[in-house]
């Protein structure tokens, strides 16, 4: 077990855990910010996707040392308000079946958004395509993302 | 009080000092022979309740998984009662036997309540006008219901519904509240947003994984992979040497490792070295499948006419044989539940399809009273027939039970995958005859699978035929002298209910095999379909809608092939036009139309939503689903080796809707039987070759 200082969604936090431990449990189960999910546990499905630096990776395969020193940012920590426009433009297109997923789903699109404003198709796939979801929006991802990518969640 | 029938066989009443408000309790029979028993005990399974906020709240006994019943379910009664839909709130409610049987499954929710719940609706309207009548002294007759108020017109006054909750709760509930007529809704027929939209974009919504309850810790199970296998040998001193590792327990399923962490349980039940002895499946591998597929007796299940003179007098004869795969869930949250037993009690949290099931099975399991076992309900990670089992809940129970405090237990991908109850694996041989002038004279479906119902309640029989069966006895064809015979063997793989159950399967040989007689008459594939229902089936009207939309006999791009398939499930009626492509030996389904006669669709955004969903699963499935099975256990593990449909690989799906003014049908599961055999057609037009083996893979 170590004292690790974390920067999770621009607040400070020590946590006192085994450093090896992958910091998708960490979130999960030490902080108790549960809206990072676990699906697969080998980087396979983007389930637990947060932002490290602005960069979307997942959080299963992450030892928890590696992200000391580092921006963390959770769906939690989006948007304070959860207003995010990628958050608008999913509620608009009515994105989320099961929802299970759309965590993974929303930061890995906010992480492509970052780096391209105005994303092609192609563009998308390749940010998405390591992103399971097994209800099958993926049709409505695409539009939701176009629709944030215009600025319009309307 | 006595209970108010509403509907054919729904019950409704107003339950009297049950908090502030007027409250209404609707029963909402899950089957036919369970209304007599409802009607001598009042059994509410929909509360409703306007407090004196004005805010009315709908406590519903149905599971949410994303098939958005939640959503519509609530529309259903807010409709009826003018209610202000903004002030509309959803209530999970718990496992309740009062509810009768809570399962969520067989596309029922929306079906079997579309008239009990807006009934319920419509009769708190009336108590809420009737109450506003009395305080003004007018003539209800005057006075109508309009947003959350009560109106009256002559003078222009009016009151909301919560200054009235209170004197609507003492008026009498009315026994046949009128309905409003179609062109007076404001909320069914309209694309309503699903009221868990915005939490399910922001890590608020709360699944079966994210409990968390003072004190509780996290477990791991290591389980026997084969099915009767037992516990031989396991190392609980390395187990415990893993940090936050905190009791080691045993469990009539495997034994769990209980710690401060998921990680930590994960990390010491794999240092537990658990070893299995794996019982009478130990040798089951896929050629033995093959075999006792093979072995099994056929029996018929529907018969009309005598085939064999039939098949022998033809001019023409077609036959063909079809292999479909064992299939697992993979539900994007794997199995978890958490329980806490304390002294003669239990208290459980799960993301389950049938609450009650679970409920009672818990206390079974528990040796307690079902009073004493208190279950919530949780968001679903997803479901597709999966969640319906009480494995899960029961499991965290004996662990809690065991580790003495609350505990989670937790199943890693691989847990899920090796630990599900599988969409059965089949053969369907399938034969046909044809008469000089082309003309379908015998049809002969004999299906080979395992009994669900069979190996989980020790009879396969359901509603007439045996469950197997289901989509094969019920073909809508009129296809001449015809046979359906079912071949069931047992075979020791656990199975269970997978999203659309045996249409998936016999849908999918039926339809393919439709398309060989069609090639083998020399017509088209649409043509002949149309020619086989008969007049009045709902299928044709979809089949015309899906062919015309996707510009059936169209020219297409060189190397590109259309496919069409249709079935009816689950009380609707669904066809789908494939176009594919074959890129490198893998084949690319560019574009799916589908079209979907539902009945009335209560949310048509829903409706196309669990279409495109049913149609990526199906897909995932016919290209890629596979799960096999060696010395009894299955090989699978994770999504590299059971590998759903990615992004980059989703077609264009269109879903139109068939405008109808019959009852609701259900959405969750039809739009799935149709997709695999429109594909396999598709792909026979690209490359003429027949599809008769899922998954495709490569062509």
């Amino acid at each position: 077990m170590a004292r690790l200082a974390l920067l999770v969604n621009g607040r400070k936090q020590a946590v006192d855990v085994d450093p090896e431990t992958p910091l998708l449990w960490v979130l999960r189960d030490t902080m108790g910010l549960t809206g990072t999910k676990f699906g697969c546990g080998i980087a396979l499905c983007g389930a637990c996707t947060v932002l490290l630096d602005g960069e979307a990776v997942r959080s299963c395969q992450l030892p928890v040392r590696e992200a000391v020193g580092h921006r963390v940012v959770t769906i939690e920590g989006l948007a304070a308000r959860g207003d995010h426009p990628l958050q608008k433009a999913w509620v608009a297109e009515q994105v989320p079946q099961c929802g299970y997923c759309q965590s993974g789903q929303i930061l890995s699109a906010a992480a492509l958004l970052a780096k391209k404003k105005h994303p092609t198709d192609a563009d998308i796939d390749a940010a998405m395509d390591g992103v399971l979801c097994r209800c099958g929006t993926y049709n409505r991802i695409r539009r939701a993302i176009h629709r944030a990518a215009k600025g319009g969640a309307t | 009080m006595s209970a108010v029938e509403v509907g054919r066989r729904g019950f409704l009443k107003a339950a009297a000092g049950t908090g502030a408000g007027l409250w209404l309790a609707v029963h909402l029979p899950g089957r036919a022979e369970a209304a007599e028993a409802a009607r001598a005990a009042f059994e509410p399974n929909v509360w409703l309740r306007v407090d004196p906020r004005g805010e009315v709240t709908v406590y519903l006994a149905k599971s949410e998984m994303g098939q958005g019943s939640y959503t519509s379910m609530a529309v259903l009664v807010a409709e009826e009662l003018e209610a202000d839909w903004k002030r509309v709130r959803v209530v999970q409610a718990d496992a309740d036997e009062r509810f009768g049987n809570m399962s969520t499954g067989g596309s029922t929710s929306v079906r079997r309540s579309w008239e009990p719940l807006r009934k319920a609706g419509a009769a708190a309207r009336e108590m809420l006008i009737s109450a506003a009548a009395r305080r003004w002294g007018v003539d209800r007759k005057g006075c109508r219901a309009e947003q959350g108020r009560v109106v009256h017109a002559a003078s222009g006054r009016s009151l909301g519904y919560g200054e009235l909750a209170l004197a609507a709760a003492r008026e009498e509930v009315p026994k046949d509240p009128p309905l409003k007529a179609p062109g007076e809704w404001r909320l069914i027929g309209k694309k309503v947003p699903r009221l868990d939209g915005p939490d399910k974009t922001t890590g608020r919504a709360r699944f079966g994984l994210d409990v968390r309850v003072p004190g509780q810790r996290f477990a791991a199970v290591a389980r026997p992979p084969v099915r009767g296998g037992k516990v031989a040998h396991f190392d609980a001193a390395r187990a415990r040497a893993v940090p936050g590792v905190r009791a080691v327990v045993e469990v009539p399923s495997g034994v769990a490792v209980v710690a401060d962490t998921s990680w930590a349980a994960i990390q010491g039940r794999d240092a537990l070295g658990a070893t299995f002895d794996p019982g009478p499946n130990g040798a089951l591998d896929m050629a033995q499948v093959a075999k006792l597929l093979a072995e099994a007796h056929p029996e018929a299940v529907r018969r009309e006419g005598d085939v064999e003179k039939a098949l022998a007098g033809a001019a023409k004869r077609i036959e063909a044989t079809y292999d479909l795969p064992f299939l697992a869930h993979a539900t994007m949250e794997p199995m978890n539940c958490t329980a806490h037993v304390r002294g003669g009690s239990a208290e459980i949290w799960a993301p389950t399809q049938a609450p009650t099931w679970a409920r009672s099975a818990v206390a079974k399991a528990l040796g307690i009273a079902e009073e004493k076992v208190k279950l919530h309900v949780t968001f679903l990670g997803g479901g597709f027939g999966r969640r319906s089992s009480p494995d899960f809940p029961v499991e965290a129970a004996l662990v809690a039970k065991a580790a003495g405090g609350p505990v989670q237990v937790v199943w890693t991908r691989e847990d899920d995958m090796r630990h599900d109850f599988y969409r059965p694996a089949g053969r369907n041989e399938l034969r046909a005859g044809l008469d000089a002038a082309g003309k379908l004279v015998a049809w002969h479906h004999r299906v080979r699978t395992p009994s669900i119902s069979r190996q989980l309640f020790g009879s396969s029989s359901r509603g007439g035929h045996p469950d197997v069966a289901e989509g094969a006895a019920t073909t809508s064809y009129a296809a001449g002298a015809m046979l359906v015979e079912a071949a069931i063997p047992e075979i020791g793989v656990p199975i269970g209910w997978w999203r659309s159950v045996y249409a998936s399967q016999n849908a999918f040989a039926e339809e393919c095999f439709v398309d060989e007689v069609a090639a083998a008459a020399g017509k088209d594939p649409l043509a002949l379909r149309l020619e086989l229902l008969p007049a009045g089936n709902r299928l044709r009207g979809a089949l015309e809608l899906a062919a015309g939309k996707a510009g059936w006999g169209k020219p297409l791009p060189p190397g590109r092939g259309r496919g069409i398939a249709c079935h009816t499930s689950f009380g609707s009626h669904v066809a789908e036009v494939a176009e594919v492509s074959v890129e490198k030996g893998r084949v690319r389904v560019h574009r799916v139309v589908a079209a979907v006669d539902c009945g009335i669709a209560v949310n048509p955004d829903s409706v196309e939503h669990q279409v495109e969903g049913a149609v990526v699963y199906g897909l995932s499935a016919a290209l890629r689903g596979e799960i096999t099975v060696a010395r009894g256990a299955v090989v699978q593990g994770n999504f590299d080796d059971y590998e759903p449909l990615r992004m980059g690989e989703m077609p264009a799906v269109e879903v139109h809707v068939v405008p109808s003014r019959e009852a609701p049908g259900g959405i969750g599961e039809p739009g799935l039987p149709p997709i695999a055999p429109a594909v396999a057609n598709a792909l026979f037009a690209v490359t003429g070759k027949r599809v008769r083996r899922l998954p495709i893979k490569e062509v």
